[in-house]
C-alpha cells in the first residue's frame, strides 16, 4: 500500500444521526463522506481541508473529503459510520458476529479522484 | 371446537365443592360448566382422575427479569428445544422456557391459570406483552408495591388512607392483581448496596420492613381485594431466618381481612424456614413454621419446594441474589428500578450431594407434610427459583408416597437424617389433598373461585384436567408420569391437550383488579405522586399506565372500598 | 392547531417521552420542547418513499401494496434460507410478527444489535450485567463514566435527562456534586465536558479495564507505568474516584463493542464494575443506539429463547453468533434472499456483506429511501412509527414505553400489517401447493 500509514475508526456524529432517515441528501453526504484527521497528519500527507484522500485498507479503497480535527491524535483517522467507512472495513467477525469497524490499518494519500455519491457507491457492489 | 362436551366415567376431585373422588359426569357448554347438555361430543374418561385446571399461585413466567434470565442463559435455552408443529410455535428452555413452551408445558400438566409472581410496576408493559404470548393459560400479575418511595413515605407518616389510594392507583395503572411485597425496605436499601432485616430502618426513608408489611396489609384490606398481601419476607435464604419469618406473620395478626381468607399469603416458605447460624450448622426449621401455621389462621403459605438440578434464580430481592452470586461465583445480573424495586438473577445448582441443598430439598416437603390443613398450603417451586414448574409432578409423587421419599433419602446427603425430620414423617397426601394444594386452595386464596377458577361447579370456567391414572394408583413413578402429561386438558371448554400433546393453543385472558378509591383521597395522593414523576421518575405520568392495547383479552374484577 | 404533550421519540435509545409538539393540517409544525436536534428532525419530517415499487430490468415501477406484498411473499416462499433483518426502528408489534414469519418460512431472524451491541449480549451471557434503570442514575449517581461513547453526538439528551447534568432526589444540584470521566481515543464534545478525560490508544480498552481492576482489588503493584497510553498516576487517580463514589455508573458504546477484543472488552468492563462494587454501588449500561433495538432483542428472546441471530431454518431455534449473524451469513453467501425492515445494511454493513446482498433478491420495508434501497427489488413504504402509528418499544435500560400516533395517514400501512400480510400470502402459497 502506498501513502501514509494510519489507523481508521468509524463512529456516530450528530449531523450523521440527524440524517438517519435522509441518507440521500447533500447534508448527509457532506457530513459522512469525510475523513477527519489531525492537522499534522494532513500536513505530512500534503492534503489541505476539503481536498480528497484515498483511504486504502486490505479490504478496499474509498475516496473521501479530508477535514481537519485536532481532537484526533496523530495517526488516527475517523470516518463517520456509513457507506464510505464500510467500503474499507473488514467483514471478518472472527467468530464473534461483529465485523471490524474500528482499529483498521489503513494508508491515506491525496487524490484527485471524485468522491462517489451514495447511489454510485452502492453500485460498486453490483459487479 | 364442539360447543357442548360431556365427560363421563371420570373420578372427580373438586375440593371447593367438596367432591372427593366421586364418579361424576361433567357437562360443558360454551366454555362453562353447566347442568346438562343435549348434543355433546363425548369423552369417556374410563375411570381416570379428573381435577379442575391447575391454578398456580406463584411463578416467575413473564417480564423483565424472566427475559433477562433467558437472555443471559442460552445454555438453558438449548435444553428443551422442540421444533414447531402445525399447532405449536418453537419451544426452548428448561428453567427459563420461552413463552410458548411455558403455556404448552403447563397445559400438558393440566394447569390452566398462572399468577406471575412479581411485576416491577415501571416495566408492567413488559409483563403484559409476554403474557400475551403465553398460549392457553389465563393469567394475572402482582405489582411490587413495597419498596416504592410513595409507600415508604406514607408508612413513615402513618397515612393508611393515602397509602390505600396509592395502592389503588398502582394496581389500576399496572393492570395488576394485588399487592406484592418482596424483601420490604431491603430492596430500596440495595439501591445503595445495603440490605435490611425486619426491624432495621431503611436508609433515608426511616421506616422498618415490619412497619411496611403491617401498613400495606392495613391499606390493602381497606378494599374488597380478592387476595391478601403476598409476601416474600426479609432475610430470604439466610441460615437462622426462621424467626424473622414468623415475626413477620405476627404483624398481621390483628388485621381483619375483607373476606374468608388469610391477611397474608407468605410465599416460597422453604427459603424462609432456615435454622442454624451459618451454612456449617445449617438445619431445617420447618417445624417452627408449621407449628405456627397449624396454630394460626391468618397466614397461608406456598412451599417453594426444591427440584434437584440446575435452575435460574430470579427475585426482586436484589441483595440476596448478590449474596448468592458471591457464594457461587456464577454469572449475575442486577436491575434496580427507580423509585420502586429491583431484581437479581443468577443460575444455581441444587445438588443431592450437597448437605445444604439436601436440607433445603427436605424443607419444602416437610412444610407440606406437617401442616395439618391442606387449605393453608399451596404447591409451588417459586419457579424457577427452587426449580422449574415442570418439576411439580416430582413433588406430587413425593408427597403421595412415603416409599418414594425413603428411596430418595438414600440418594441424597445423609445429613437429611440429622438436620431434618422428613425421614420420620409417614403421612401421604391423597388425591383430594393434592387437588386442594394445586387448585382448590390456590383459587380460593387468590379470590378466583367466584370468578370461575379452581372448581367444577355449575358456572365455573370449563377448565379441567383428565390425568392418565386411576385413583388406586400407588406407584410414585406412574403418578409422576400422569401429572406430567394429561390424557386431556380442557380450557374454556376446548380440548387443548390430548394424549399428552398440545392440539389447540387458543390465547388466554388476563385477569386484573380495579380497586375503587374515594376520589378526594385519590386526588390528594396524586398531587404527591405527580410531583415524583416531575422530579424523580425518568418517564412522564401520562406515559406510565399500561394501555389497553396490552390486554387483548381482559377480565376485570372490581374492588370497591369497604363500607 | 393542536398541542400534543407526552410525545415519545422514535429515534435513539434514550426514548425521551416528554416531547411537546404543535400539529396543524396533519403536519408537525413545531417541536416546542423535549426533543434534541436529531429527534426534532425526525418529528418535522423527511422526504419519504411515495408508493410501493418493484424493480424490473433495473428500473423502478410503481405498484399497489397488494402487488408488492404478493411479490415479497413469492420471493420469501421460494427462498431456502431467507434472512429477515433489521427490526430496530419499528415497534414490538412488528417484531413479534417478524419472528413468527421467520419461523413460518424457516429463515434467519436478526437485528441491528448484530453490528452494534451484539458483543454486549455475548458478554452478558458470560458474566451477567449489574445494572439499573435510567432514573436510578438520575437520582443517585455521583460518578459517571462514558467509555467509548459520545452521547453529545449520539444520544444528545442523555446527560440532561439521565446522568451528568440531570437533577434528581439525591442529586438536586445537578453537575455540582458529580464527577464525569470520559474514556475515548479522540477528543469529542463529550470529552470536553469531563472532569477527567482518558485519551487512550485505540484498541487498548481491555488493558485499561484490567489495570483498573487490579488497582481496585489491591494489586496495583502489577500495573506498569503506562497502560494503553495512560500514565499509571492517572489510573490511580481514577481508581480513587471510583473508591470514593457512592453510586457509580459506566455507560459504554461502540468504542468498546467494535474494537479488537469485542465482547471480551465488555466482560472486562463488567468485571471492572464488580470490582468497583466492593467500594460503593456500581452499575453498567450499554448505550443502545436505536429506539427499539432493545425491544427486538426482548421479543426475540421471549419468543425463541435467544435474543438475536436466530436461525429457524431447521424448524427450531439455533443460536450461534459468528455463524448465524447477518454479516457472517452474507459474507459467506449463506442466504438466498433478504427482507430488510426498519434498518439500513446498505449504509452500515461492511462491503464484504454487501457484495452478496447485491446478488440476492431483497425486499425493503421502510418509510424512507436509503442506501439499501439501491439493492431492493421490492420496496414497501410503511408508516412512521411514533408519528403515524403507535406501538411498544423498549428504552436502552429495558423500560417499555408506548409510542403515540400524532398524525393521520390514509395511505401508508404500518410495519406490522405489512409483515402480517406477507405472512398470509406465504401461507396461501403453501396451501395452494398442498404442503
Amino acid at each position: 500500500m502506498e501513502g501514509m500509514s494510519v489507523r481508521l475508526i468509524s463512529g456516530r456524529t450528530t449531523v450523521q444521526g440527524r440524517n438517519l432517515d435522509s441518507k440521500l441528501t447533500d447534508e448527509y453526504f457532506e457530513e459522512v463522506a469525510v475523513c477527519k484527521m489531525n492537522g499534522n497528519d494532513m500536513e505530512k500527507s500534503g492534503v489541505a481541508p476539503d481536498e480528497h484522500v484515498k483511504v486504502t485498507t486490505p479490504y478496499g479503497a474509498v475516496v473521501v473529503k479530508a477535514e481537519k480535527d485536532d481532537g484526533n491524535p496523530e495517526g488516527l483517522i475517523f470516518i463517520p459510520m456509513g457507506p464510505w467507512a464500510n467500503a474499507v472495513v473488514s467483514g471478518n467477525t472472527h467468530g464473534s458476529g461483529m465485523p471490524s469497524f474500528k482499529g483498521i490499518d489503513a494508508t491515506i494519500e491525496k487524490t484527485g479522484e471524485p468522491v462517489l455519491r451514495v447511489k454510485e457507491l452502492m453500485h460498486t457492489y453490483m459487479g | 371446537m364442539a360447543a357442548e362436551l360431556l365427560i363421563r366415567n371420570g373420578v372427580v376431585y373438586d375440593p371447593i365443592n367438596g367432591v372427593k373422588g366421586e364418579k361424576k359426569d361433567i357437562f360443558i357448554r360454551d366454555g362453562k360448566i353447566v347442568e346438562s347438555v343435549s348434543n355433546p361430543k363425548v369423552i369417556d374418561a374410563e375411570g381416570r382422575v379428573i381435577m379442575p385446571g391447575g391454578v398456580d399461585i406463584h411463578a416467575h413466567v413473564a417480564g423483565g427479569k424472566v427475559n433477562s434470565g433467558r437472555l443471559m442463559r442460552p445454555e438453558d435455552g438449548r435444553k428443551g428445544i422442540e421444533p414447531k408443529t402445525k399447532v405449536c410455535r418453537v419451544q426452548s428452555g428448561y428453567s427459563v422456557p420461552n413463552t410458548f413452551a411455558t403455556g404448552y408445558r403447563y397445559a400438558r400438566m393440566g394447569y390452566t391459570f398462572v399468577m406471575e409472581a412479581a411485576m416491577p410496576p415501571l416495566a408492567a408493559r413488559h409483563t403484559h406483552e409476554e403474557m400475551i404470548d403465553i398460549p392457553i393459560l389465563d393469567n394475572a400479575a402482582m405489582p411490587l408495591i413495597d419498596n416504592n418511595w410513595m409507600t415508604l413515605e406514607y408508612i413513615k407518616s402513618g397515612n393508611t388512607d393515602l397509602l390505600a389510594a396509592y395502592i389503588a392507583w398502582m394496581i389500576k395503572a399496572t393492570k395488576g392483581y394485588g399487592v406484592k411485597v418482596v424483601n420490604p425496605g431491603g430492596t430500596e436499601a440495595w439501591a445503595w448496596g445495603k440490605n435490611c432485616n425486619l426491624h432495621d430502618t431503611v436508609p433515608y426513608f426511616d421506616v422498618t420492613p415490619a412497619e411496611i408489611v403491617k401498613g400495606l396489609a392495613e391499606a390493602t384490606e381497606k378494599f374488597e381485594m380478592p387476595h391478601s398481601i403476598h409476601v416474600h419476607t426479609n432475610m430470604l435464604g439466610h441460615p437462622g431466618n426462621f424467626e424473622v419469618t414468623t415475626d413477620t406473620y405476627d404483624l398481621v395478626k390483628g388485621i381483619k381481612p375483607y373476606r374468608d381468607r388469610p391477611a397474608m399469603h407468605a410465599t416460597h416458605t422453604q427459603f424462609h424456614a432456615y435454622g442454624g447460624t451459618t451454612w456449617k450448622d445449617f438445619e431445617s426449621q420447618a417445624t417452627h413454621i408449621t407449628d405456627y401455621v397449624n396454630a394460626n389462621d391468618h397466614v397461608s403459605i406456598d412451599i417453594g419446594s426444591i427440584v434437584l438440578g440446575d435452575t435460574t434464580t430470579m427475585t426482586a430481592d436484589g441483595p440476596m441474589e448478590y449474596d448468592l452470586y458471591q457464594i457461587t461465583g456464577r454469572k449475575w445480573t442486577n436491575c434496580d428500578v427507580e423509585l420502586e424495586t429491583g431484581s437479581g438473577i443468577t443460575p444455581f445448582l441444587y445438588s443431592g450431594k450437597s448437605p445444604v441443598n439436601t436440607i433445603q430439598w427436605a424443607i419444602g416437603q416437610e412444610l407440606a407434610l406437617l401442616i395439618k390443613d391442606p387449605w393453608k398450603v399451596a404447591l409451588t417451586t417459586d419457579h424457577p427459583n427452587a426449580g422449574p414448574f415442570i418439576g411439580y409432578p416430582i413433588i406430587i409423587s413425593m408427597l403421595m408416597s412415603k416409599k418414594r421419599r425413603d428411596e430418595l433419602a438414600e440418594d441424597v446427603h445423609k445429613v437429611i437424617f440429622d438436620r431434618t425430620v422428613l425421614p420420620s414423617i409417614d403421612r401421604e397426601y391423597d388425591l383430594y389433598e393434592i387437588a386442594i394444594i394445586t387448585r382448590g386452595m390456590t383459587a380460593k386464596t387468590l379470590g378466583l373461585a367466584e370468578h370461575g377458577k379452581g372448581h367444577l361447579g355449575v358456572g365455573a370456567d370449563a377448565d379441567l384436567a383428565i390425568y392418565d391414572m386411576t385413583p388406586e394408583e400407588r406407584d410414585a413413578g406412574k403418578i409422576q408420569k400422569a401429572f406430567l402429561n394429561t390424557k386431556y386438558t380442557i380450557k374454556a371448554g376446548e380440548i387443548v391437550v390430548k394424549d399428552g400433546e398440545v392440539v389447540a393453543a387458543p390465547p388466554g385472558k388476563t385477569i386484573f383488579v380495579t380497586p375503587e378509591c374515594e376520589q378526594s383521597l385519590m386526588d390528594e395522593m396524586l398531587v404527591t405522586l405527580k410531583d415524583k414523576f416531575d422530579k424523580y421518575y425518568s418517564v412522564t405520568f401520562n406515559n406510565y399506565p399500561v394501555q389497553d392495547a396490552y390486554l387483548p383479552n381482559p377480565y376485570e374484577i372490581k374492588a370497591p372500598m369497604r363500607g | 392547531m393542536a398541542e400534543i404533550t407526552d410525545v415519545v421519540c422514535s429515534l435513539c435509545g434514550c426514548v425521551c417521552d416528554d416531547i411537546v409538539v404543535e400539529v396543524e393540517d396533519n403536519k408537525v409544525t413545531k417541536v416546542k420542547r423535549g426533543a434534541c436536534s436529531v429527534g426534532k428532525s425526525k418529528l418535522l419530517g423527511h422526504e419519504r418513499i411515495k408508493t410501493p415499487m418493484l424493480r424490473e430490468n433495473g428500473e423502478l415501477k410503481e405498484v399497489s401494496y397488494d402487488e408488492a406484498i404478493k411479490k415479497a411473499a413469492e420471493i420469501l416462499y421460494k427462498s431456502r434460507r431467507p434472512l429477515l433483518y433489521g427490526w430496530s426502528s419499528t415497534v414490538c408489534e412488528a417484531d413479534r410478527v417478524g419472528v413468527e414469519l421467520a419461523e413460518d418460512l424457516g429463515g434467519v431472524v436478526d437485528n441491528t444489535a448484530s453490528v452494534c451491541h451484539g458483543p454486549s449480549v455475548l458478554a452478558i451471557q458470560d458474566v451477567g450485567l449489574p445494572s439499573c434503570t435510567l432514573g436510578e442514575i438520575k437520582n443517585r449517581a455521583d460518578l459517571i463514566i462514558y467509555w467509548g461513547a459520545n452521547p453529545a453526538a449520539a444520544h444528545a439528551n442523555h446527560m440532561k435527562r439521565y446522568s451528568y447534568v440531570s437533577k434528581g432526589f439525591w442529586t438536586a444540584e445537578g453537575k455540582k456534586n458529580k464527577k464525569l470521566v470520559v474514556v475515548d481515543v479522540r477528543q469529542t464534545m463529550t470529552s470536553k465536558m469531563a472532569d477527567v478525560f482518558l485519551q487512550i490508544e485505540q484498541g487498548k480498552d481491555y488493558q485499561i479495564f484490567s489495570a483498573l481492576r487490579a488497582i481496585l482489588r489491591g494489586h496495583g503493584d502489577v500495573v506498569p507505568d503506562n497502560v494503553g497510553g495512560i500514565a499509571k498516576e492517572q489510573l490511580l487517580e481514577v481508581a480513587d474516584m471510583v473508591k470514593e463514589a457512592k453510586f457509580g455508573i459506566t455507560f459504554f458504546g461502540m468504542g468498546v463493542t467494535h474494537t479488537g477484543a469485542r465482547h471480551n472488552n465488555i466482560v472486562n468492563a463488567i468485571q471492572f464494575t464488580r470490582a468497583a462494587h466492593l467500594f460503593g454501588k456500581w452499575s453498567i449500561m450499554p448505550m443502545r443506539g436505536h429506539y427499539n433495538v432493545t425491544g427486538f432483542n426482548q421479543v426475540c428472546c421471549w419468543q425463541t429463547g435467544f435474543p438475536f441471530s436466530v436461525d429457524l431454518t431447521r424448524g427450531y431455534p439455533w443460536y450461534n453468533p459468528g455463524e448465524t449473524s447477518s454479516t457472517d451469513l452474507l459474507a459467506r453467501g449463506d442466504c438466498d434472499s433478504a427482507l430488510i425492515i426498519a434498518s439500513d445494511p446498505g449504509a452500515h454493513f461492511p462491503g464484504a456483506a454487501l457484495r452478496h446482498l447485491a446478488k440476492i433478491p431483497v425486499i425493503q420495508i421502510d418509510p424512507f429511501a436509503n442506501p439499501t434501497t439501491e439493492f431492493a427489488d421490492v420496496i414497501i413504504p410503511s408508516t412512521i412509527s411514533g408519528i403515524e402509528s403507535p406501538g411498544g418499544v423498549y428504552r436502552m435500560d429495558n423500560i417499555p414505553l408506548r409510542l403515540r400516533k400524532i398524525l393521520d395517514t390514509d395511505y401508508y400501512i404500518p410495519d406490522e400489517e405489512i409483515v402480517e400480510r406477507i405472512m398470509e400470502e406465504v401461507r396461501a402459497l403453501r396451501a395452494k401447493e398442498g404442503e
